[in-house]
């Protein structure tokens, strides 16, 4: 479980820069001056609320999107860079190739746990393919067969089976997920070190811990590098809420039962 | 305006659209000017870019000592994308169009463009973006057209000050797109004056002939909607779940391309109802405008005057707001009031004539470096504004069949148009 370890390492680094950060949010300044009421406000008008998400934990929620800016800033996406910058972009596209193969595993599991027949055999399909065919995943000729990657999820089982999405909540490092997603991601995570200790891929090379950990570090820094959102790069004074709503939205849509044919 | 696209639109640029056998030469498929405006090109129908670029952000200081309320904390300076080559090569500036950044998608792919083709690039965000607010607005409240073409020019000054030691240029170009089309070709005249870059070519791409009347024309499109633009929530939410059916009744893998063309073949939402959309899109970019305006200048307009923001309060009902005011009542009750106070004596309609092309067109008609590129379905323009253009600028103004407003600027032709109009 060396990896195990390393992860919870970085998540508890995360956490105490996070709250180190918080400390200084708390810090605000003082208006002396009398305020106003503002010429128009919300009582003037009689409409339905849009893009309304459940967040009773705003403030907290907005405090960890903060942290997150800066820890992209300073930490997260000078890494990604310096990897950018180093490897060509053809290894870049096997080592993504790569970590999304793995990813089949979770895509299957929670296929199965949806009781999905024809999607589960289509994740095997691809994982089967692309491990042999695709180099040990670092092509992806499945695609091209038409089997199309069908992304799953613990958090989406949840919402399929049923379960709310709860609150909106963001996570450090992780960013935007609600509180049945945060669930989903310890069990997806079980699951995988579960599986991994199970394999133990570097086992009887003496350096297994080195191994696990560059693994691992190699496979959080892909998957920045295929996330393009920054925080705050739209500028739009609005764009926590955008962010909420497409999140949130985008999850229910895609975790839902399909309807019956009309 | 991203983040709608996002849900709406967002990943048609992988779009496989089956090309358009119009008999006028012109491929660009999407015939509906709505339509065309929503989906822009299929990606299929750009060209391809090279991978790599020398390319960096500029995040400039342009008023120094510009105090920023903690609920801003995090702009820097206004932020600009510089793409540079190490020979020497000409430099093009674009002006992004309404509430726009300088990483919008638009604008990224006209980089590319006229990076490719050999010109070093810096893009700037629109005046009405929050980051040009914040950061470089002399005023804080955007809208005038004079006002915010000089704010323009003096950010690519500082733009250019920040980059010259880095490379070297043979001639200064200007080109933007909507609203900064009709910004670039102010800020060509003041460039005239003042002699800093003396722009060899000046291209405005889809731009607004009266901002005014234009910007009467979108809000115009909010009126499809059942109860009109005060029920916008209402609308908004129907769409919403229109949306979210269409997915489940669907067999769909996910909320992607082929979803999103089914959406657009289908025809899920009315013609009505994309136009509300659009105006719905507008709206939502204005709240942001008038939200940032109204922290910089404690106006008191939607937030309290005197009150202080952090960066953890809610700002949910300001959203509200902010999107259910229009154009009209941002310019009746903010814009013109704030400039009748600067220049006593303005009249209403002098403001509004002074936001038009018209006003400088005998500057435009004398000089030969400009040119413009627009659509005939273009529903920023009227029939009579789309002529003025033709007559304005003759055998330098193109214009294509279709596109609306501005959903071909990525296409190849369009693209091709572009750069060659600066290689002339």
């Amino acid at each position: 479980m060396t990896v195990a370890r390393y992860h919870t390492s970085t998540l508890f680094l995360a956490l105490l820069l996070w709250l180190s950060l918080a400390g200084c949010a708390a810090t605000r300044t003082v208006n002396n001056q009398a305020e106003v009421p503002a010429r128009h406000s919300i009582s003037e008008f009689r409409d339905q609320n849009f893009a309304e998400v459940s967040d009773p934990w705003e403030g907290f929620n907005r405090d960890v999107y903060r942290f997150n800016y800066y820890f992209d800033k300073y930490i997260f996406l000078p890494l990604v860079s310096g990897y950018e910058s180093v490897a060509p972009v053809f290894v870049q596209e096997r080592v993504s190739n790569f970590y999304n193969n793995i990813g089949e595993v979770r895509n299957l599991t929670n296929s199965l746990f949806q009781l999905k027949g024809k999607e589960s055999v289509t994740t095997l399909g691809r994982f089967v393919t692309n491990s042999t065919l695709g180099l040990g995943g670092l092509f992806d000729p499945a695609t091209s067969f038409g089997l199309k990657r069908h992304s799953q999820d613990f958090g989406k089982t949840l919402g399929y089976w049923g379960a709310d999405s709860g609150p909106y909540l963001v996570l450090p490092v992780f960013g935007p997920s609600s509180v049945r997603d945060t669930g989903g991601l310890i069990v997806d995570s079980s699951i995988y070190y579960g599986l991994y200790t199970l394999v133990d891929p570097f086992a009887h090379t003496g350096q297994s811990f080195a191994l696990d950990s560059a693994v691992t570090a190699l496979g959080v820094i892909d998957t920045r590098h295929q996330q393009s959102f920054r925080y705050y790069e739209s500028g739009y004074p609005f764009e926590y809420y955008m962010v909420r709503f497409i999140y949130h939205e985008k999850r229910e849509i895609e975790s839902g039962r399909p309807l019956p044919k009309l | 305006m991203r983040y709608l696209k996002l849900l709406f639109i967002a990943c048609l640029t992988l779009l496989p659209v089956t090309g358009h056998a119009a008999d006028d030469g012109y491929g660009y498929p999407i015939p509906g000017a709505h339509e065309a405006t929503i989906l822009g090109t299929p990606a299929a129908m750009m060209p391809t870019f090279p991978a790599k670029m020398r390319t960096r952000q500029l995040v400039l200081d342009v008023i120094p000592d510009r105090e920023k309320p903690p609920v801003f904390f995090y702009d820097e300076g206004l932020r600009c994308t510089f793409a540079y080559h190490k020979q020497k090569a000409p430099l093009i500036f674009l002006i992004a169009g309404t509430g726009a950044g300088d990483r919008s998608m638009k604008l990224m792919t006209m980089m590319k463009a006229f990076y490719q083709a050999g010109f070093h690039v810096i893009t700037l965000p629109s005046p009405s973006h929050a980051n040009f607010i914040i950061s470089a607005s002399q005023s804080r409240i955007p809208g005038d057209l004079n006002e915010d073409s000089a704010d323009l020019y003096r950010a690519m000054q500082a733009a250019w000050k920040a980059v010259e030691g880095e490379i070297e240029v043979s001639s200064f170009n200007l080109c933007g797109y909507s609203l900064g089309g009709t910004q670039a070709a102010f800020v060509a005249k003041l460039d005239d004056e003042r002699q800093v870059f003396n722009f060899r070519k000046v291209l405005m791409i889809n731009p607004p002939v009266s901002v005014y009347t234009s910007a009467m024309r979108i809000e115009e499109l909010m009126q499809q909607i059942p109860g009109g633009s005060k029920k916008q929530g209402v609308f908004f939410n129907r769409m919403l779940s229109k949306f979210s059916e269409f997915y489940r009744y669907g067999n769909f893998v996910a909320i992607n391309d082929d979803f999103l063309y089914s959406i657009y073949t289908e025809k899920l939402f009315s013609h009505e109802e994309t136009a509300g959309l659009i105006g719905l899109t507008f709206r939502i970019n204005l709240a942001g405008q008038i939200f940032s305006s109204d922290v910089m200048t404690n106006s008191g307009y939607v937030v309290p005057k005197n009150r202080i923001l952090s960066p953890r309060d809610s700002v949910f009902d300001y959203f509200l707001v902010s999107t259910h005011l229009s154009f009209i009542d941002y310019f009746e009750e903010y814009l013109f009031p704030y400039f009748q106070k600067q220049q006593p004596g303005l009249t209403r309609k002098a403001f509004i004539e002074s936001m038009s092309l018209r006003s400088i067109e005998g500057y435009l008609k004398q000089s030969a470096k400009f040119g413009v590129m627009t659509n005939e379905n273009d529903f920023l323009l009227t029939r009579e504004e789309l002529d003025y253009l033709r007559q304005l600028f003759g055998g330098r103004a193109k214009i294509y069949p279709r596109g609306g407003h501005l959903g071909n600027l990525e296409y190849t032709d369009n693209l091709a148009y572009m750069v060659n109009f600066f290689n002339l």
